[in-house]
Parts: structure tokens; C-alpha cells; sequence
């Protein structure tokens, strides 16, 4: 049952809900973009070895995927934005660090009780794997809430599609052509965003995503 | 020769004898001896009674029946191991508190409004636990209440307390009527309210869920669960210290006995669930209470909020127990239900103690408030040695006892891995922390307690005039202090004092301690973990001579004194020293900006100016302003509502009966 | 539990290791940061000289020192020592081992811990009371953390007996494991701030509103402080100590296994701790100390780390 392969797959999985954490704790947009990085690197390592221990080589291809794109030009697309727009390098959170890890703790500690009670029979490697890509996806979800910033907003998403990858790639045999899709989706969605950003900063002069809500006549 | 039972009910007979005494004697000068030596007496002989009958066999269960009280019912009484254990905490601390009164209450401007009461409350608190019918019960409940409410308002004149006694009176109603609902639900439709006949029939579904809730809300409002524990810091230091180490030491524990009687005992098995109610109050509970302590500067009122902490923790034993028993594993649970009865006695003593201490405190200076304390290791050398054993013992720092039950409590979290739901096992090692974060914050509240009342330099002149107290004062503290201790080294032969207990409850017990070589006590399994007390102290003290002796060596024995360094003030100033609140400042920055709102203000005068700068802190209890707060607010609207009714016409009125009536047939009409 | 005399001596030999070897780790790990900044640096036996420099000078105390101010040293360094002593260092089982577990040793630097805040608090300066205060603030999050860590372990082995989970650890049957590393990181995090290093404090400075542990400590002199350092030096080896014999116990001996597997144990104990040791000295010359009120927040990622750690451990646990 301990096989390295198992301690491995489960150590990077670990890791990768640890640097959701390390995300959900940076307040300086530079540093929760490298943490990004770091994320998606996890994540390419996560599924190689997948694909290595699957016998997958379709995996690669995603690992690949998730290196180029979300490792190194997205986080450096981003670095540029953040420099052409000149907008303020600190994140404004909602609530304090600390309730909010707190908060983290209690999704991941609500997420292993779901996923290892639902998925009681499936095969040790996917199960764990689910419990841990369901920490992930609810960690990015609470950074996307607990920001005001949109850009961190973004990064929020961009995490959470990471945890929706680690999960495929547990559940064995995913076809490629999806997780192209899922990838190319959320280029898309990115690049969107990046406009939807120069817009709010066209209109409002700041990314705070408070401001749009007070267009909108909802907060005084 | 009487049976066990008789001979405690007439000790507490004797005590209520004792109380129509004093509402004689308290105007005389002699009052104060006779009353107390009585009290002491009684409480020492059926303390020592039940102590020898729980050590040696105390399976023997023995009821009596008295005909008193509803003339179909008679009262029934019982004395098995759990009220017998709690019997001994109960007279131990009433015995003790009548030895620190005999010095103490000589101090008391109007003995005739403590004298009588002090044995009534004491006979009460003996009833609750012998009560074996819900009647009787309840009744004897009421009793103890309204004795600890008229010693509450024995200082009546002094400003807040007629606040305190209220809302005590409130929260009490409440918990007694909590209770009534629950008794009621218990006995079921049948109407039996022996003990014997509701532990005999089945209980489950819905009613014991809310008898369960009933018994959280009554028995934890008496014990002081967060957040029905507002009377408690108001009310616990109203009272003279002698009695506020009987409320917070003893009374709560009656409170918890109460719990345990009908959730453990007449409830039967429980559900899982049931433990993560009971286990996520009892963290909330610890850590609220321990933060509460650190904010506050009153000696007294820091005691109170301490006694919520471990109440909490105790809470939290149980909890433990509860999840273990749900699920069938026994071991687990007794151990869980050992702490937890471990730490009530440990509580009891170290927390007596200390209110004993800051009734030492207050007679030498007059002072509760730590503001204006200072100093007083050197005016009172032998308090301050016993106040200082107290702080240890309840900081739950080896080798004193507060640690032992600590280590258990632990030692139970350790075993979650054994609970089958998901759920328990994610949430008992929280809960663990949980109670690390109590233990730590509790060991930086007494450090501050301690600090500014007894270490650092007089804030006030009646400090800097202390006298140290009597000698039965100190007897009783050191009495306490030395047991403190003694639990701590030696916790095989509480834990095996506390097996009949766990064996009656939970009908498992764990294995005896007191065989194992050097006194150690292993819980579950030499390989899981063990602690030695003893040994611990033995190789401390070899280690610390061992020190000495070298630096005896080493060293020149040349002591100099100086002034210390006060950063260039000539005069040592005592404004310029810590005061309890710059102490918690950094404890309150971390956790009061959230829990308290607790925000700093500081003005500063402009420059040039010669103005003082200010500096306050701005605190928030949300338990109070947002939940009672609230309460308080609906009712007031609700009564001048009402109000509007007393000025109706005729007509109003009569339709208003009529309205009623119709009402009171529908209901029928549905029902019957 | 027969006890012979060859158990005894080991133990006692472990008392004086753990004793002697103390003041060298400080030397090396000073010796390396003077190193990695160019300087030359103190002798590696400059902390014994210190310490006999200290016991030889007189005692100055402030006119209003209490008694307990004159204790406190004698309890810090006696809890200290003994709890020094109880974590396996060369060999595990010893003969006192069973006295006390994981739990109770950090409850005994707790209450070394108590009564030098309480001390600070004594002679009624400025700087003492804000010492102990900062300290009792670093510790209410630091020993919760510690706990967590501990549960994190003891849960993996089974045990909260250092012994068991050393050779538990060291047997082979857990692999990687994620909660483990997890409890490492918040276990080198807690020893930092417990041992009142940078980047939470800083060991050197002196008369600086910043600091905290020597603000605690300013009043004292002479042999009282020559306890309270090595108080301090025993610290610092008991945590290094618990990470080797929690992470890496490999090459450690079992009890009653013979003077040459003691020989190796001490061996590889001693490299264990100067690896440690440098790996220290690097960290702390690469980083700053931050500000005060930055410091709850690396303990609450401590105390996080734990928790997550225990957390995660049901999910490789339950497979």
C-alpha cells in the first residue's frame, strides 16, 4: 500500500494544498504571483508523475501544458499587467489573515470528510486525490471572496482550475482533447479578464471590485 | 449502624441546624467561631466519610426514602460512586473554606447576611448530590441557588453588585426552568420522576436530543458554558471570597455533576452527534473564558472568567468520553471521563485556593483591582508562596496537578483515531489544540495575575501597607496548596479513587494505577505514552541542587544591591512599571481585535503642547451586547406592547376572552 | 522494570552529554555566522568562557528583588535540563524514558518558561514587564503549535513516547509523508521562535525596544544569568534534538545495545547536530528579524501548518 509511487503522488498533492494556503496568506500581488507559479509547477510535477505511473503519456501533455502556460507565461503576462497598469502592489482582504486561515482549515477539514466518506470505494490513489483537489478548489474559491482585488480575483480562478486538473488526473484516463479544452477555457477566460480589467480601470481608476458594486447604486 | 446514606443526610440535616443557629448567634462576636468550626467539622466528617467509602468498596450503592415532599412520591436519596466522588470535592472544599472563614470572616462588616447562609448553601449542594428523584432534585437545586444568591448579595451596598445578584437571579430561573423541561421530558408521559424508573426506561430520538440540549442550557448555565456564562464573572466575586471559592470551586461542579447524572446515567447511550455539541462548547468555552481572563484587571473577576476555562476543559473531557462511549470503545472513554473528573477535583482545589488568596489580598489592602496592587511577595511572604502554587497548578505546568488532568485530556485526544466517523476524528485533534491555546493563554493570564498583584513595585499605598493575613487563612491555603501538589505527584492514587466512578458510569475501568513500579500512571499502554509525576519533581530538584552545589563551587557568594536601571528616571516610578493591561496589550492586539473589537486609542497632544497624551483601550463584549443585548431589547418591546392591553375598552376585553376561548377549542378540537 | 546499573549510567551519560555538548553547539553556530560574514568569529569554546566568566563575577540585584527572582534561575535551568534530558540523543529506551512523553517535555520548557516571565515581572522596570509580556504572547501561539505538532507525530506513530516514535520513524514502514514534513517546517518554525532566534527575535542585540527574551532577562547578573544562558544554550539543543530524533532518527541506538552502537549513535548525533547547527547559522544570516507584531502571524502559520499536518494525516491514514 506504501509503495513510493502512492508517497510521491500524496506528497505532491499535499504540496499543492500547502501553496493554496501560502496563497490565501500573501498580501503583495508579486509574491501571490510567484506563489502562483509555484502552484502550477507543483501541479505539472503532480500530473508528469501521474502520467509516469499511469502510463499515460497523454499526461504529459498536460503536465506541459500547465508549465508553460501557467508557470511561466501567465504569471509573467501578469507581472506585465500589473506594471503597465501601475496598480497598487497590496491586497486588499476582506477579512484578516488569520480568520481566514482558519477558514481554509475548516474547508480542507470539510472537504476530507466529504470525499473519503463519498468515494469509500474507489481505488486508495484517486481518492486521496479527490479529497486533496476538492481542498484545492475550495482554497481558491476563498481567495477569490476574501480579495478585493480583481487581479487576485483571477489568480483565485486560475488556482482553482489547477485543483480541477490535480482531480482529472487522479481519476485514471481523462482524454486530452477535454483537458485542452478545460485549458485553452481558461486562457480564454484570462484574457477576457485581462480586458475586463483595463475597462475597470478605464472607468474607475482602480481594480477594487468594490467600486463596480457602487456603480451599481448597491453600496451607498 | 446507620447506612452511609442516612449518615450523610444527617450530616446535611446538621447543617441546616447549623444555619438556623447563625441567624441567632451572628449578632455576637462568637458567631463567626461557632458557626464555622461547626460548618468545618460536619464538612470534614462527611467529606472523610464518603472518601473512605469511595476508596474502599465503592460499588455499594444505597438508597433511602424519606416521606417528605409530595405526599405520593416520598423523597428518595442515593449515595452510589459519582455523587459519593463528588460528595468528597464538595465537602472537602466546604470544609476548607469554613477553616479560611474562621480567620476570614472576622473581616465581614455584616455577619448576619453571610452566617446563615453559608451552611444552607452548603447543605444544598450536599442534596443536590444525593437527590435520587427529579422532585427532590430540582428542589434541592432551587435551594442551593437561592442560598448563593443571598450570599451574592451579602455586600449589597457595594455598587454592581445588586446588578450581579439580579441578573444571577435571572440566568438561575432560567437554568432551574431549563431543567424542569428537562426532568419532564425524561420521565415521559408515564410521570415517574424516581431516578431508578427513568434510568430504566429507553430513551431516544428526538426527546433525548432535547433533553440533551435542556441539560447543556440548565447544567451549563450554572457551570458557566460560553454563552450562558454572563452572571458568572458578575456574581462569583460579589460574594465574599470565602463563598466565591465555594461558587467557583464547588457550586459548578454540582452543576456539572448534574450533566453528568442525566447525560451519562439516566440518558443511556448516547448519539455521536451529542459529542460534537458538548465538544465544540467546551473549546469555544475554554478559549472565550481564558481571553476574557486576560483582559480583565479585577483579581477576582480574572478567577471568575478563569473558572469558565476550565469548565470548559472539563467540558471538553466529557465531550471526549461521550464520542468514545457512542461509539462503543471503553477504554477510550473511561480514560476521557477520568480527566475530565480529575480536572473537576484539581479545579476545585487550585481555584479555592486562589480565592482564597485574593480574599487574603483584599483584607491586607482593601484592593481586587491589579492596578493598584504591587509588591506584595514582600509584605506577604506566605500568601504569596501559595498564591504562587496556585498560579503553577493551574497554568497546568508539571509537576502540579492542573498538569495531570491536562495530560490525561490529552492522552484521550490521542486515542481519535479509534472514533469511526470522520467528522469526530478530524474535529478531536482541533479541539486539542484548542485546549493548548487554553493552557497557554491561561499560563500568560496568571503570569500577569501574579505579576502585577504580588511581583513588581506597589501602584498604591494600600499595597505598600499590606499586613499578611491570619493563620487559618494561610492554613487553609497552604492545606489546598500542599493537596495541590500531592495530586500532581502522586495522580495513580487519584486515578484509582476515580475507578469506581468510571466503573459505575461507564461499567469499565481503567487499569490500576497505584501498582506500577515508581508511581506512574499509564493510561492505556506503557507504549502510548506515561507520565511520573514523582519523578519528574525528584529529578527537577536533583538537577536544581546539582546546580546550586556547583555554583557553590564556582562562584563568589557576593550579593550587591543596587537600584535597577529605570532608563533614566531618578525615582523608581511605579506608573512607569507594566500594569496588568499593557501586560495583555500584545495577547489583546493578537486575539481582541476580533473577539472584543478591541481597539487602542491614543491622542496625542500637538506639538508644543504641554497636555498629557492619552491612551485608552476600547473593549467589546459581543456575547453580551449582541445575544443578551438582543433578548433584552425584544422583550422590552414585547412588554410595552403588552402594555397597550391594560388600556383596552369593554368590548376589547371581552373580545379578547372570547378570542381565547375559541382558541383553547380549536386546540382541543385538533388535538383531541 | 529491572534496573541495572549499565541503564543508570546511560542515563546519566546522557544527561552530560546532553549537558557538555549544549554551549558548543551556540559556539559553532556563532563561530559559522561570523563565518558566513567575513568575520573571524569567537572561539567555539568561547560560551563555556563566558559561562565561567559569569559564575566568577558578583551579583548585582535591583533593591526590590524578590526571592522568586533569585529562584527563578535554579527552576529554568533545572526544568530545562531535565527536559534536555529526556529526548533521546544518542540512544532511545533509556531507563527514565518512560517518565515523561512528547507532551509532558514541552510542558516543562512551559514552566521554565512561567516563572522567567514572572521574573521579568519582578523588579517592577519598564523593560522587564515588556519582555515577559511579548514573551507570554509569542508562547500562547508558539505552545499550541508545539502541541499540534506533537499530536500530528503521535498520531503517525501511534505514541507520544519520543522513543516509540523514534524507532517508529526510523523503522521504515511510513515513507514520505506529507503531515510529517508539515510538522517539520511548523516544528523548525516554533523552535525559532522559541529559542528566541531571527527572525522573531534577535539573540545579540541588546537595549533595543525590539527585543524580547533579553529585555526579560535585563536585570540579571552574575551567576543567576550564567544559569539563564545556559538555560537557554540546553534549549536550543533540546529542539535540535527532538528534529533529529523526530525526522531523521536514523543511526540512533536502541538501549542494552552495546558501548560500539553507542559509540556510533553519539557519532552520528554530534553530526547530526552541526548539520542543523549550519543549517541555522545560513538561514539566520540570510534573513531579518521582523517586527513584533509580524510574529503572530508566522506563528499562526505555525500553528496552521500543525493542524493541516494533523488534518492530512487522516487522508494518507485512512488508505
Amino acid at each position: 500500500m506504501h509503495s513510493l509511487a502512492f508517497d510521491i503522488s500524496h506528497s505532491l498533492a499535499g504540496t499543492l494544498v500547502l501553496i493554496s494556503f501560502m496563497m490565501l496568506y500573501q498580501d503583495r500581488l508579486y509574491s501571490l504571483f510567484n506563489v502562483f507559479a509555484l502552484h502550477a509547477v507543483v501541479l505539472a510535477a503532480s500530473v508528469a508523475w501521474q502520467a509516469m505511473i499511469q502510463n499515460a503519456p497523454h499526461l504529459y501533455v498536460t503536465a506541459a501544458i500547465a508549465l508553460v502556460f501557467k508557470a511561466i507565461v501567465i504569471p509573467v503576462a501578469l507581472h506585465r499587467i500589473i506594471r503597465q497598469l501601475g496598480i497598487h502592489r497590496d491586497i486588499e482582504t476582506v477579512v484578516g489573515i488569520g480568520p481566514t486561515m482558519l477558514a481554509g482549515m475548516g474547508l480542507v477539514a470539510l472537504s476530507m470528510v466529504i470525499m473519503l466518506r463519498v468515494t469509500a470505494e474507489a481505488d486508495a490513489l484517486a481518492r486521496e486525490d479527490l479529497a486533496f483537489a476538492l481542498s484545492v478548489v475550495l482554497l481558491s474559491l476563498l481567495v477569490m471572496v476574501t480579495r478585493r482585488n480583481a487581479v487576485s480575483q483571477v489568480v483565485g480562478f486560475m488556482s482553482l482550475e489547477n485543483g480541477l486538473v490535480l482531480a482529472a488526473t487522479g481519476a485514471k484516463g481523462m482524454p486530452l482533447v477535454v483537458e485542452i479544452s478545460v485549458a485553452f477555457s481558461i486562457l480564454i477566460a484570462f484574457i477576457v479578464i485581462g480586458i475586463f480589467l483595463f475597462r475597470i480601470r478605464e472607468r474607475f481608476d482602480s481594480v477594487d471590485v468594490g467600486d463596480l458594486d457602487r456603480s451599481r447604486g448597491e453600496r451607498g | 449502624m446507620m447506612s452511609a446514606a442516612a449518615l450523610q443526610l444527617s450530616y446535611v440535616g446538621a447543617l441546616l441546624a447549623v444555619s438556623v443557629l447563625a441567624v441567632v448567634l451572628a449578632r455576637w462576636r462568637i458567631g463567626n467561631a461557632v458557626i464555622y468550626g461547626a460548618t468545618l467539622l460536619l464538612c470534614s466528617a462527611a467529606g472523610l466519610g464518603v472518601l473512605r467509602a469511595l476508596i474502599g468498596d465503592g460499588a455499594a450503592v444505597e438508597r433511602l426514602v424519606l416521606p417528605i415532599g409530595l405526599p405520593w412520591l416520598g423523597a428518595h436519596f442515593r449515595l452510589d460512586a459519582l455523587s459519593a466522588f463528588f460528595l468528597v470535592v464538595i465537602n472537602l472544599g466546604g470544609a476548607l473554606a469554613s477553616l479560611y472563614a474562621l480567620g476570614y470572616g472576622r473581616h465581614e462588616h455584616a455577619p448576619q447576611r453571610v452566617l446563615p447562609f453559608f451552611p444552607a448553601f452548603l447543605a444544598g449542594m450536599n442534596m443536590v448530590l444525593l437527590a435520587d428523584d427529579a422532585f427532590s432534585y430540582l428542589l434541592s437545586w432551587e435551594f442551593m441557588s437561592l442560598a448563593s444568591w443571598a450570599l451574592v448579595m451579602a455586600h449589597h451596598r457595594q455598587s454592581g453588585n445588586a446588578q450581579a445578584g439580579y441578573v444571577y437571579l435571572v440566568m438561575a430561573s432560567f437554568g432551574t426552568l431549563a431543567l424542569l423541561l428537562a426532568f419532564g421530558f425524561l420521565a415521559g408521559p408515564a410521570g415517574d420522576y424516581g431516578f431508578d424508573a427513568i434510568r430504566a426506561a429507553p430513551h431516544s430520538g428526538a426527546a433525548a436530543t432535547l433533553v440533551l440540549v435542556l441539560m447543556l442550557l440548565g447544567a451549563g448555565s450554572k457551570a458557566g458554558l460560553v454563552p450562558l456564562h454572563v452572571w458568572l464573572p458578575l456574581a462569583h466575586p460579589a460574594a465574599p471570597s470565602h463563598v466565591s471559592a465555594l461558587m467557583s470551586g464547588v457550586m459548578t461542579k454540582v452543576a456539572i455533576y448534574g450533566f453528568i447524572r442525566v447525560v451519562f446515567d439516566l440518558l443511556g447511550r448516547p448519539d455521536w452527534t451529542a459529542s460534537v455539541v458538548v465538544l465544540s462548547l467546551g473549546g469555544v468555552t475554554a478559549v472565550m473564558g481564558i481571553l476574557y481572563a486576560l483582559m480583565e484587571r479585577d483579581l477576582k473577576r480574572l478567577l471568575a472568567y478563569s473558572t469558565i476555562e476550565n469548565v470548559g476543559i472539563i467540558f471538553v473531557g466529557l465531550g471526549l468520553a461521550l464520542a468514545f462511549q457512542a461509539n462503543g470503545q471503553g477504554l477510550p472513554a473511561a480514560l476521557a471521563f477520568t480527566a475530565a473528573l480529575f480536572h473537576i477535583l484539581n479545579h476545585s482545589l487550585f481555584k479555592s485556593l486562589l480565592f482564597f488568596g485574593a480574599g487574603a489580598v483584599l483584607v491586607a489592602t482593601g484592593e481586587r483591582n491589579m492596578d493598584r496592587l504591587g509588591g506584595l511577595i514582600h509584605r506577604m511572604p506566605a500568601t504569596s508562596i501559595v498564591f504562587l502554587i496556585g498560579a503553577v497548578a493551574i497554568s497546568a505546568l508539571p509537576p502540579f496537578n492542573g498538569f495531570v488532568s491536562e495530560w490525561l485530556t490529552f492522552q484521550a485526544v490521542l486515542q481519535s483515531p479509534q472514533l469511526p466517523q470522520w467528522g469526530l476524528k478530524i474535529m478531536v485533534p482541533a479541539i486539542g489544540g484548542m485546549l493548548a491555546l487554553a493552557a497557554a493563554l491561561a499560563a500568560a493570564c496568571f503570569v500577569k495575575a501574579y505579576g502585577a498583584s504580588f511581583l513588581s513595585r506597589p501602584r498604591s499605598p494600600a499595597a505598600e501597607n499590606a499586613q499578611e493575613v491570619d493563620r487559618f487563612s494561610i492554613a487553609a491555603m497552604a492545606i489546598l496548596a500542599l493537596l495541590c501538589l500531592l495530586a500532581g505527584v502522586f495522580p495513580g492514587l487519584v486515578m484509582d479513587a476515580l475507578a469506581p466512578v468510571s466503573a459505575e458510569i461507564l461499567h469499565i475501568r481503567l487499569a490500576g494505577q497505584t501498582e506500577l513500579p515508581w508511581l506512574s500512571i499509564v493510561p492505556i499502554d506503557l507504549r502510548k505514552g506515561s507520565y511520573n509525576g514523582l519523578l519528574v519533581l525528584a529529578f527537577i530538584a536533583i538537577s536544581a541542587t546539582l546546580g546550586f552545589l556547583a555554583i557553590l563551587r564556582l562562584s563568589p557568594h557576593a550579593v550587591r544591591r543596587a537600584p535597577a536601571w529605570g532608563c533614566g528616571f531618578a525615582e523608581p516610578v511605579p506608573q512607569a512599571q507594566y500594569s496588568p493591561d499593557s501586560f495583555a496589550q500584545p495577547i489583546r492586539r493578537v486575539f481582541g481585535t476580533l473577539l472584543f473589537r478591541a481597539r487602542d486609542h491614543v491622542t496625542m497632544p500637538p506639538p508644543g503642547s504641554v497636555a498629557p497624551a492619552k491612551f485608552s483601550a476600547e473593549l467589546h463584549d459581543l456575547v453580551w451586547e449582541n445575544l443578551y443585548g438582543r433578548i433584552a431589547a425584544i422583550i422590552e418591546a414585547v412588554s410595552t406592547r403588552l402594555n397597550n392591553m391594560q388600556l383596552l375598552s369593554i368590548r376589547g376585553y371581552l373580545s379578547l376572552v372570547f378570542a381565547t376561548l375559541v382558541a383553547l377549542l380549536v386546540v382541543i378540537a385538533i388535538w383531541a | 522494570m529491572g534496573v541495572t546499573l549499565d541503564d543508570i549510567l546511560v542515563q546519566g551519560l546522557q544527561m552530560l552529554l546532553v549537558f557538555t555538548l549544549a554551549p558548543l553547539l551556540t559556539g559553532f553556530i556563532r563561530k559559522v555566522k561570523a563565518r558566513l560574514m567575513r568575520k573571524r568569529g569567537p572561539s567555539l569554546l568561547q560560551p563555556y568562557r563566558d559561562l565561567l566568566r559569569l559564575l566568577r563575577k558578583d551579583v548585582v540585584l535591583a533593591d526590590n528583588a524578590s526571592w522568586l527572582f533569585r529562584a527563578t534561575p535554579y527552576v529554568t535551568f533545572a526544568a530545562i535540563w531535565v527536559a534536555a534530558a529526556l529526548v533521546p540523543t544518542f540512544a532511545t529506551g533509556l531507563l527514565f524514558n518512560w517518565m515523561a512523553d512528547l507532551i509532558v517535555i514541552v510542558a516543562l520548557l512551559g514552566t521554565a518558561r512561567f516563572f522567567l516571565a514572572l521574573a521579568g515581572m519582578d523588579v517592577g522596570t519598564a523593560f522587564g514587564g515588556l519582555g515577559s509580556s511579548r514573551e507570554v504572547m509569542i508562547a500562547a501561539l508558539a505552545e499550541p503549535a508545539m502541541l499540534l505538532i506533537v499530536f500530528c507525530v503521535a498520531l503517525v506513530a501511534g505514541s507520544s513516547q519520543l522513543s516509540t516514535i523514534a524507532n517508529f520513524i526510523a523503522s521504515a514502514q511510513v515513507g514520505l509523508r506529507v503531515s510529517l514534513g508539515l510538522a517539520m517546517i511548523a516544528l523548525i518554525m516554533v523552535a525559532l521562535a522559541e529559542n528566541a532566534r531571527i527572525p522573531v527575535d534577535n539573540p545579540s542585540t541588546h537595549l533595543e525596544l525590539t527585543m524580547v527574551h533579553e529585555a526579560m532577562i535585563l536585570e540579571y547578573s552574575g551567576r543567576h544569568l550564567a544559569l539563564i544562558e545556559f538555560g537557554a544554550f540546553l534549549k536550543l539543543l533540546l529542539y535540535v534534538s527532538l528534529l533529529a530524533c523526530l525526522f531523521f532518527p536514523w543511526g540512533i541506538a536502541v538501549s542494552g545495545a552495546g558501548l560500539q552502537s553507542y559509540v556510533v549513535g553519539t557519532a552520528v548525533y554530534v553530526v547530526k547536530l552541526a548539520a542543523v547547527g549550519f543549517l541555522l547559522a545560513l538561514f539566520e544570516t540570510a534573513t531579518a528579524k521582523m517586527r513584533v507584531f509580524r510574529v503572530p502571524q508566522f506563528l499562526g502559520a505555525a500553528l496552521m501548518l500543525g493542524l493541516l499536518g494533523t488534518l492530512l494525516l487522516f487522508v494518507s491514514k485512512s488508505l
